[in-house]
């Protein structure tokens, strides 16, 4: 149990095994997830504490334009994502809590990701939720290219999870039609490789650091889990939802 | 000539034996046409690019683009149109393929001190003028992934006259990110990044 104060009155939280005083101050957020798993409760989670929002500036429409079309340089013209040496993600249609949650988590080190740490360390917040917001509002068809064949596999898992694996059901969180919620990301239309990828390297990319443990942990034991293929099935099923 | 003919159809005979496709029609005159501007081992030879290496549906494309016109600058114009005039899709296919499995090899002909700054830019971009990274559709090591070119290696001057020739609005039909990424290069950043590139094995 981590160390704390006798008298510190905070509720004990326990994520992925480890205990932590719930912040008080800085918490902005508490989403209770409850899986009737056969095990437990999944565990309660809380975002990792918002940036300081010193920099509440407002944002010029020209700023944000040109802004704009750098993201869409990679992410394509409607956020509809772009394979590139690396997939690019669909941005289109994506929560903005989550949006503005991975932007911050690529500038504090929680979510490794060279390049995005390079391209989001300058935003403001006022930039971050500007830009998820706009990005939100789009809604261009998948970009698609995922083996239609896998779809039917990938469809059941979504819907009943694998029991004898301890896997849930996507949909539990993720939504029936994958359009997530709050900080739970949007899977509808995702490119199936780029799920493939995250899901396979969950626990080196997400969560990076023990101090600031955010809602990436919740999908760790479920990523861990899952072969290969059936994230490939998933993938391939959510890749083609509109 | 007839020796440098005899010796490029050697190197061929030695390529059709581990690529199959490539033995039957392969006309050697394509071949032959190809290594007077871009070098026996196609390597490159100022004006023209190496080609050895190369992403094989990039080339591909390349090849048909001649030919449709649609890659439109001065070069492009004066020697590849005419060269790719009569290569059917399948002959553009068995060419790029060869030309994919040669060994590329460094051209190192960049500015030395410039290699960091452009290191810098393609990997990460500039992100206040809103430049973006090059590395995460070229590859990390400017290695390219199907139609997207491999860049590392490729002649300081090729790579500073393409990156300029984008800007200028030649080959404006082109797959989109690229004419409006390097479009807002300035000249010091293709500079930069053209000497990095040169330098990447």
């Amino acid at each position: 149990m981590r160390s704390g104060r006798a008298d510190d009155r905070r509720p004990l939280i326990n994520v992925m095994g480890f205990w932590y005083r719930q912040p008080i101050l800085r918490l902005m957020k508490v989403s209770c997830i409850q899986l009737a798993l056969q095990t437990a409760i999944l565990a309660i989670v809380f975002s990792a504490g918002r940036a300081e929002d010193t920099d509440r500036v407002r944002v010029s429409t020209q700023t944000l334009q040109a802004k704009i079309e750098y993201c869409e340089t990679c992410h394509g013209v409607s956020g509809q994502g772009y394979r590139g040496f690396f997939p690019m993600p669909r941005l289109a249609g994506q929560q903005t809590e989550y949006f503005e949650n991975q932007l911050r988590a690529f500038v504090e080190g929680r979510r490794q990701n060279k390049y995005m740490h390079s391209a989001a360390r300058g935003l403001s917040s006022t930039m971050r939720m500007a830009l998820a917001t706009h990005f939100r509002d789009l809604n261009p068809k998948p970009l698609g290219g995922a083996p239609r064949n896998l779809a039917a596999m990938g469809k059941k898992i979504y819907e009943d999870g694998i029991p004898e694996t301890n896997v849930p059901a996507c949909m539990a969180c993720h939504g029936g039609e994958a359009k997530g919620q709050k900080e739970i990301p949007r899977l509808a239309g995702q490119l199936n490789d780029y799920m493939l990828n995250k899901l396979v390297n969950w626990n080196k990319e997400r969560g990076q650091d023990p101090a600031k443990p955010d809602i990436s942990a919740i999908m760790l034991p479920t990523a861990h889990n899952l072969t290969k293929s059936q994230i490939a099935a998933v993938a391939a099923y959510v890749g083609y939802q509109q | 000539m007839i020796k440098f003919v005899t010796s490029k159809i050697a190197v061929l005979a030695l390529v059709a034996s581990a690529v199959p496709s490539l033995a039957g029609n392969m006309e050697t005159v394509s071949i032959k046409n190809c290594t007077w501007c871009h070098g026996t081992s196609a390597q490159g030879y100022e004006p023209a690019p190496r080609l050895a290496g190369q992403r094989q549906q990039y080339t591909v494309n390349q090849l048909l683009s001649f030919r449709k016109h649609t890659r439109d600058n001065p070069f492009s114009k004066q020697y590849m149109w005419g060269a790719a005039a009569n290569l059917s899709p399948n002959t553009a296919r068995e060419l790029a393929i060869y030309l994919s499995a040669l060994p590329p090899k460094a051209a190192n002909d960049g500015d030395n001190q410039l290699a960091a700054i452009g290191r810098t830019l393609y990997e990460e971009g500039n992100p206040d003028s809103n430049t973006v990274s090059c590395a995460v559709c070229h590859g990390p090591n400017a290695e390219g992934i199907r139609q997207i070119p491999r860049l590392g290696g490729l002649s300081y001057y090729y790579l500073k006259r393409k990156l300029t020739q984008w800007g200028e609005g030649y080959h404006a039909a082109a797959e989109r990110p690229m004419p409006r990424i390097a479009g807002k290069l300035s000249p010091n950043e293709i500079e930069a990044l053209a000497s990095y590139l040169s330098f990447v094995k």
